[in-house]
């Protein structure tokens, strides 16, 4: 399995991490290697083996009744923000990105 | 060169929950901001979500109500991105296992009945608002930082995804009501547009006519109703044809409509799937549909619109026209048929409920489903102008006065002396006065001038505010005209 330092970088923008060049050649390198590892996993014969949903087995269908109750209330809910105007979480402008 | 238009519409449907999809919370346009929150749809760390059973159930009926197959087994996603509205760092949405698939829907549009696939019902949870800071009405680009409300973070929403069997913009916005017609039938959503409960993005291409391959979508976004949709398809149609004719190619990206220019603007490049690295949400259980339940919902759905204008036009013997007007309201076709079994004439209700009724209601701006009036107060107002005791016309004043008032239009009728006319004794001395005023125009009738008649029967009506039976007076001063 081989990985390319242009998708290094585009995973890591996409998880809002700015590496250093020499960071991404690193990181280039051990997803390398951990992607050859999962490569074995993808040699295992699974014809006829269900998906796997969830770890815990033969457990579906957890609800609850849809009746609601009282949250945290905005002054709660602010109260560790690092910034917060009226009862809003204020944040930085948004880049062009969006 | 000529080219056709593809559509496929992806629609976003608040479900009528009290709570929201993964936690308690209250579901309600227009708190104060962030007051319905807490720590699960503030994504705060070691917090765990728990399905609500009435979302599932309402995702089902709206899956089955637009013909869908609902699958044995379904599972929820991470879907991740980030932005400030989504606290978790993911939505909550289905990837590979939906609710339900492979739906239909019929629409007509003129002459032409189009079938549209539904690829897929999926559930997702959705995001906060964001209220941009800086100059007044600034855009995202001019803000100097945002406001957020998670309010609404969390709230369950059905996704419903077109196939792109759509057209053409007008073909998109019937598509449109259909769903939403179907939707508010089955009371799975207020599905209200100004409140954002119903919210609609639009993927189109374009391709030389005759070609079977598509061409490269665009997403267009922020459609505030069904005609920005139909109105920014246009726009986009004229754009892509331009951009084909001299470039040869358009940029696969989101456009965001700005309606009150009437132009699209680039958003950004239309991210791919991959992107978004869905992976299974490992804090939620799959849900598994036993057919016998997926049934018993299936009976539970109520007639549904097309059924009931099937109906209508053939055991009222509604036109066509007439029965897709009453039914694209469940609440209006309740109050028309309600009218019609407080004894109505079929026809005459049609024209009532149609004209007058929903004249009233769009001059009030009442609320969806709120009627001034009720049907046993409408079909009383039409017994009496069967039975000849109002006119017509006066009728139209009774019922304006019954929908302000709320009483019984018999009762408006006597205590305002509305009652119609009909008694010879009591027109005769207004016709001899009538006569006696306008000896010119009765000469004119006698020498043949046969329209002077309307005048005088015209001089009748006034004389008695109206209550004067026409026809009666008619017959009357032409007797009366003759003798000499």
């Amino acid at each position: 399995m081989s990985i390319t330092s242009e998708q290094t970088e585009h995973v890591a923008k996409l998880a809002r991490l700015a590496l250093a060049p020499e960071e991404i050649a690193l990181y280039t390198r051990q997803l390398a290697q951990i992607l050859a590892h999962m490569h074995v996993l993808s040699q295992v014969d699974v014809n006829g083996v269900e998906p796997t949903l969830h770890v815990i087995p033969d457990l579906a269908n957890v609800t609850r009744p849809d009746a609601s109750r009282p949250g945290l209330g905005a002054e709660l809910a602010v109260a560790n923000a690092p910034e917060q105007a009226d009862g809003y979480f204020r944040v930085p402008r948004m880049g062009k990105e969006g | 060169m000529r080219y056709e238009a593809v559509i496929g519409l992806e629609i976003h449907v608040e479900l009528a929950t009290a709570s929201k999809l993964f936690c308690a919370c209250r579901v309600e346009f227009g708190a104060p901001p962030n007051a319905n929150t807490c720590p699960v749809c503030l994504g705060l760390p070691g917090s765990l979500p728990v399905l609500n059973a009435k979302a599932v159930e309402h995702a089902v009926k709206a899956a089955l109500a637009l013909n869908c197959r609902v699958a044995a087994v379904s599972k929820f996603d991470r879907k991740n991105y980030f932005y400030p509205d989504l606290p978790k760092g993911y939505q909550i949405s289905q990837y590979d296992l939906p609710v339900a698939s492979r739906g239909l829907v019929e629409v007509v549009v003129g002459e032409v009945t189009r079938r549209v696939g539904i690829r897929r019902v999926h559930l997702e949870d959705d995001a906060g608002k964001l209220v941009h800071e800086g100059p007044a009405q600034a855009t995202v680009a001019e803000a100097v930082s945002s406001l957020v409300d998670y309010n609404r973070a969390g709230v369950p929403l059905i996704e419903i995804v077109s196939e792109a069997d759509l057209r053409s913009p007008e073909e998109a916005r019937v598509f449109l009501e259909e769903v939403k017609t179907l939707l508010q039938y089955t009371a799975v959503s207020e599905c209200k547009m100004e409140e954002g409960s119903l919210r609609v993005d639009c993927n189109i291409s374009l391709r030389p006519c005759g070609q079977t391959t598509y061409g490269t979508p665009v997403e267009l976004k922020n459609l505030g109703s069904f005609r920005s949709a139909q109105r920014a398809l246009a726009y986009e149609i004229e754009r892509q044809a331009q951009l084909l004719d001299e470039a040869g190619r358009v940029v696969r990206e989101t456009r965001h409509w700005d309606e009150a220019r009437g132009v699209s603007i680039a958003l950004r490049e239309k991210e791919e799937a991959q992107d978004y690295r869905y992976f299974p949400d490992p804090d939620l259980l799959p849900m598994v549909f036993d057919p016998g339940w997926v049934e018993r919902m299936r009976a539970a759905l109520p007639e549904l619109p097309r059924q009931r204008w099937r109906r209508l036009v053939e055991s009222y013997g509604l036109s066509p026209y007439d029965a897709g007007v009453i039914t694209a309201s469940q609440a209006l076709a309740d109050f028309y048929e309600d009218t019609v079994r407080a004894g109505a004439g079929a026809k005459a209700a049609a024209n009532w409920v149609m004209g007058e009724l929903l004249r009233y209601l769009n001059a009030q701006g009442t609320p969806a489903g709120e009627f001034p009036t009720t049907p046993d107060h409408l079909a009383e107002l039409l017994a009496l102008v069967e039975a000849g005791r109002i006119s017509g016309t006066m009728a139209k004043s009774v019922f304006e006065e019954m929908c302000r008032t709320r009483q019984a239009p018999s009762q408006l009728v006597q205590s305002k002396g509305l009652e119609q006319l009909g008694d010879r004794t009591e027109l005769a001395p207004v016709i001899e006065q009538v006569l006696a005023e306008n000896p010119g125009v009765a000469a004119d009738y006698r020498a043949g001038k046969e329209k002077a008649l309307g005048f005088l029967v015209g001089q009748v009506m006034r004389k008695t505010q109206g209550r004067a039976h026409p026809r009666l007076v008619n017959q009357w001063l032409a007797e009366r005209l003759r003798e000499r």
